[in-house]
């Protein structure tokens, strides 16, 4: 697939800066992925000497000791040896060796060639296709990784895999989707669209958001990289308790720092998109002036920046405790099990809303825009979000209730979870309203965005059932688990991040996807879906527990139906990549605002022009004034048109 | 209008009616068999009702306006500039309110009953060992066995203990389920209401045996307890 627009805006970017070296010496030793490879093993050398040496000056024995060596050579050394060899800190060395720093050429800013997007590039729009490629190649992994394990579950009783397998499939699974996809593909959105969107340039730290991208690539390989570690990959689930991972084979170490670099790109990407947010609006751009995207991934990156460093601790800890032999959780040595347990949770609540927000915002620009009216209660959505950011940190024990945790907390865990279902609702019924006498255009993001409204009424409200702590007593650790968290995750985030996708697709890529085809994936994958997750609400109810390869055999029959099904839900998936690609290739080229929105990002061509805006826009109203005679979000020009609306 | 709402309606009733066939038609808890989960299955139906009901209103209103509103692709009007309506806005954040408040009473007085132990409860310590469940019957000189055996009505208190990482203790019929957790004591109560055999299972993840992580338990009669007991410590 080429990615040249030799008839698009892109043409008009300056050429390339030339450095002054034959082209032989800047294949090896300028930054690229060729240096990024030569780099890397550089940086594995480095680190495994740097251990070996310690050990042999502390003397301690035996001074190779494979999971150290592994750690600081493979996990740390190895990566940080790839991004200075890609060039993710050319410019930050050489300001910091005090040597005079090149006048700023853009020439790692936008995309020429097909060959821009695959190094070091500072464009958040770039970035942003980066993002939503990688995470969509990890999307496919972790889906034939289900189709694998699911085809394993159409029978009980083991028939394809052993195990080991069998867990390290369905541990990877979840990790990829929750690590490589959901959150970095609203990363990605939300990299292209924010700057768009609030009338800047590019995002606050341009360097910063490549180096960003480029640690998830580093994370994705290492997990997967734990297929290849004696004794498997990691099998201890995404949830990775100890002191089940404390006694897992080396591939839990995999895991372990895996989510470092993940959780790293998380950090940085979010704070960039705060200093964004708060620093970088057009003039006349308040707060709330700012489409309900910005509201929301400004929310996300608040959760990501305080509860992201939870997980890293929890994961540091459980290392510390394979490698070092600390006792943070083995009873043996007066640490405390359910501390593990804790630590992660009060990560990973706040991420299923990371997970959720960004298509909140996703959704609202959607519904708004296809049933041309303005969001119903604007002012209310976004301070629901607010709402659920607050709350968010106040229930991570309901995944605790049969944990053994301290009885006391179990009903304040309850209120406060039962609580967060009133902004959720506020937003589902805003939008409900929305639509409400709009002018509904039926196209594919919309029925993406219908297809979310609903599919996450319902597991909004299976989680309230588990919310409810003596339901919960039943129901947790089954596969009614398996079930809200596909409602949730796949009925809800996957469903919005494909809306996300058909929306902005004409303004990433200057042209059209096939709208056909963007119908036929919709209605293959909604009723696969519910085929595929309605009847594990029922097994897991009826008594089948989850992470399980065998199970009673009279939930055969049903597994078989959800097994069939989730072939068809990955076939649909096909539809999607098919569109995608000869779209991209060879679609009609797009307009510059086909869905007559009045956010930013579609007053300017598709794709935008290299620095986004030609001339600074002016905020004069709010971004979803449909139907408002005369309303205008921004004017794009003159001044002494600003002033005519103003007046 | 009038006709709309009437439409409205309509469709919202035929969507309830829908869900709550699926709801009543299929059988989706396990047959109850202990006090605590009769309890535990009344806050289901009223979560039930409660999940009906808004899960046919927001259908409803979603299926009515686009069958009402859809227009074709190359329409180019926009809708009523409608931005928001605050007692519309109050209705839908209170009601809710209302209700989740309501469940959260309920399950908490539930919660409450099914953790009060009465008077001198069976006291049976379950142990988790990768991958067996181990029963100790401690009122009756400690003796351990493989399969679990309560009479019926007779309250039991589970104690926990795991001897190297976390099993769940959960047997389907009964509703209740905790976690066995290395380093700490958890317990849980069971008052078994009818006899029969049912499935021990391990529902939290302990490695490589975890799915055949089983036991029997059996519910007899007082008399038929007794008499294992007596063959068991001869
Ligand atoms: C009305 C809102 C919600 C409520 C009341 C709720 C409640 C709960 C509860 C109580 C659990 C714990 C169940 C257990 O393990 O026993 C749970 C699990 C989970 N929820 Fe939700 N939830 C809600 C919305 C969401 C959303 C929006 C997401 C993500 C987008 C989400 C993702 C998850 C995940 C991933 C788990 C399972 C974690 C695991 O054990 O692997 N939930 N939910
Ligand atoms: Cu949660
Ligand atoms: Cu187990």
């Amino acid at each position: 697939m080429t990615v040249s627009h030799s008839d698009t805006p892109h043409a008009e970017y300056p050429p390339h800066f030339e450095p002054p070296h034959g082209s032989t010496w800047k294949f090896f030793f300028g930054p690229g992925l060729v240096r990024g490879g030569w780099m890397a093993g550089v940086g594995f050398v480095l680190g495994t000497l740097l251990v070996l040496a310690l050990r042999r000056w502390w003397g301690w024995e035996p001074y190779w000791l494979t999971e150290v060596i592994l750690v600081v050579g493979g996990m740390v050394a190895t990566p940080i040896g790839f991004l200075g060899g890609i060039g993710a800190f050319d410019y930050w060395l050489h300001y910091i060796s005090g040597r005079p720093t090149r006048p700023e050429d853009h020439s790692g800013h936008g995309a020429r060639t097909w060959r821009d997007y695959f190094r070091v590039n500072t464009d958040h729009k770039v970035i942003g296709v980066q993002y939503l490629v990688t995470t969509f190649v990890f999307f496919t992994i972790g889906g034939l990784m289900a189709m694998f394990f699911r085809a394993e579950l159409a029978q009980p009783g083991l028939q394809f895999v052993d195990s080991q397998t069998f867990n390290g499939l369905v541990s990877m699974h979840a990790t990829l989707m929750i690590f490589l996809f959901i959150i970095p593909a609203f990363a990605g959105l939300a990299n292209f669209a924010v700057p768009l969107m609030l009338g800047a340039p590019d995002m606050a730290f341009p360097r910063l958001n490549a180096l960003s991208f480029w640690l998830l690539p580093i994370a994705g390989v290492m997990f997967l990289a734990s297929f290849i570690a004696p004794g498997g990959a990691f099998g201890a689930g995404w949830t990775g308790y100890a002191p089940l991972a404390e006694g897992q084979p080396l591939g839990q170490t995999f895991f372990n720092m895996g989510v470092q670099w993940a959780g790293a790109s998380s950090i940085l990407t979010a704070l960039n998109f705060l200093v964004t947010i708060i620093t970088m609006r057009a003039p006349g751009m308040t707060f709330w002036r700012m489409p309900l995207l910005v509201w929301a991934n400004f929310t996300t990156s608040l959760l990501v920046v305080i509860a992201t460093p939870f997980i890293a601790g929890s994961q540091f800890f459980v290392m510390f405790d394979r490698i070092m032999h600390t006792s943070f959780f083995t009873p043996e040595g007066g640490g405390y099990v359910l501390g593990y347990q804790h630590i992660f949770w009060f990560y990973s609540h706040p991420a299923v809303y990371i997970m959720m927000l960004p298509g909140f915002g996703i959704v609202s620009e959607v519904i708004s825009s296809m049933s041309r009216k303005p969001i119903f209660g604007y002012r209310l959505m976004a301070l629901s979000l607010m709402g659920i950011l607050v709350l968010g940190f106040s229930v991570w024990a309901h995944h605790m209730f049969v944990a053994g945790m301290a009885d006391w907390l179990r009903v304040p865990m309850m209120i406060t979870t039962l609580l967060i279902a009133i902004p959720t609702g506020i937003k589902v019924f805003s939008w409900t309203a929305t639509l409400w006498r709009g002018r509904i255009h039926l196209n594919t993001p919309m029925l993406f965005a219908l297809g979310f409204l609903t599919m996450f009424v319902i597991g909004g409200l299976s989680g309230i059932y588990l919310g409810s702590v003596p339901i919960d007593i039943a129901a947790s650790d089954t596969y009614f688990i398996v079930a809200h968290i596909h409602y949730v995750l796949f009925g809800g985030s996957v469903f919005t991040i494909f809306a996300g996708i058909y929306y902005w697709f004409p303004k990433m890529t200057g042209r059209m996807y096939n709208e056909r085809l963007g119908k036929w994936h919709f209605w293959l994958t909604f009723v696969s879906f519910n085929a595929t997750f309605f009847p594990m609400h029922y097994v897991g109810l009826r008594g089948m527990p989850r992470r399980v390869f065998d199970y009673d055999s009279a939930f055969g029959d049903l597994n078989f139906v959800i097994s069939i099904a989730s072939f068809v839900l990955g076939a649909s998936f096909i539809v999607f990549v098919y569109n995608m690609i000869t779209s991209w290739a060879n679609g009609p080229i797009a307009d510059a605002n086909p869905w007559r929105a009045h956010t930013l990002e579609w007053q300017v061509s598709s794709p935008p022009p290299i620095f986004n805006f030609d001339e600074i826009p002016q905020v004069v109203g709010g971004p979803y004034e449909y139907g408002v005679p005369g309303a205008r979000h921004a004017v794009m020009s003159p001044a002494k048109e600003a002033e005519e609306v103003h007046a | 209008m009038r006709k709309g709402i009437v439409q409205l309606v309509a469709i919202g009733v035929v969507i309830g009616v829908l869900v709550t066939l699926v709801a009543v038609l299929f059988q989706w808890l396990p047959t109850s068999a202990s006090e605590e989960f009769d309890r535990i299955q009344d806050i289901y139906w009223f979560a039930t009702i409660m999940s009906i009901v808004i899960f046919s209103v927001v259908a409803a209103v979603v299926v009515y306006s686009v069958w009402t509103w859809r227009v074709p692709d190359d329409d180019d009007l926009d809708g009523p500039p409608i931005h928001g309506n605050t007692g519309l806005e109050i209705a839908w954040t209170a009601v809710p309110a209302i209700l989740v408040i309501a469940l959260g009473i309920v399950s908490a007085v539930v919660l409450s009953q099914n953790g009060e132990a009465g008077n001198r409860p069976l006291e049976v310590k379950a142990i988790g060992q990768q991958f067996a469940w181990k029963f100790e019957y401690s009122d009756y000189g400690d003796f351990t066995t493989g399969e679990l055996v309560l009479p019926v009505n007779r309250e039991a208190r589970f104690t926990m203990e795991a001897v190297d990482v976390i099993h769940s203790f959960w047997v389907p019929n009964f509703g209740q389920k905790m976690d066995a957790v290395p380093g700490i004591e958890t317990s849980i109560l069971v008052t078994p209401t009818r006899t029969g055999e049912f499935a021990v299972v391990c529902a939290e993840l302990c490695g490589l045996g975890h799915a055949t992580m089983r036991a029997k338990a059996r519910v007899v009669t007082r008399a038929e307890f007794d008499e294992w007991v007596k063959e068991k410590r001869a």
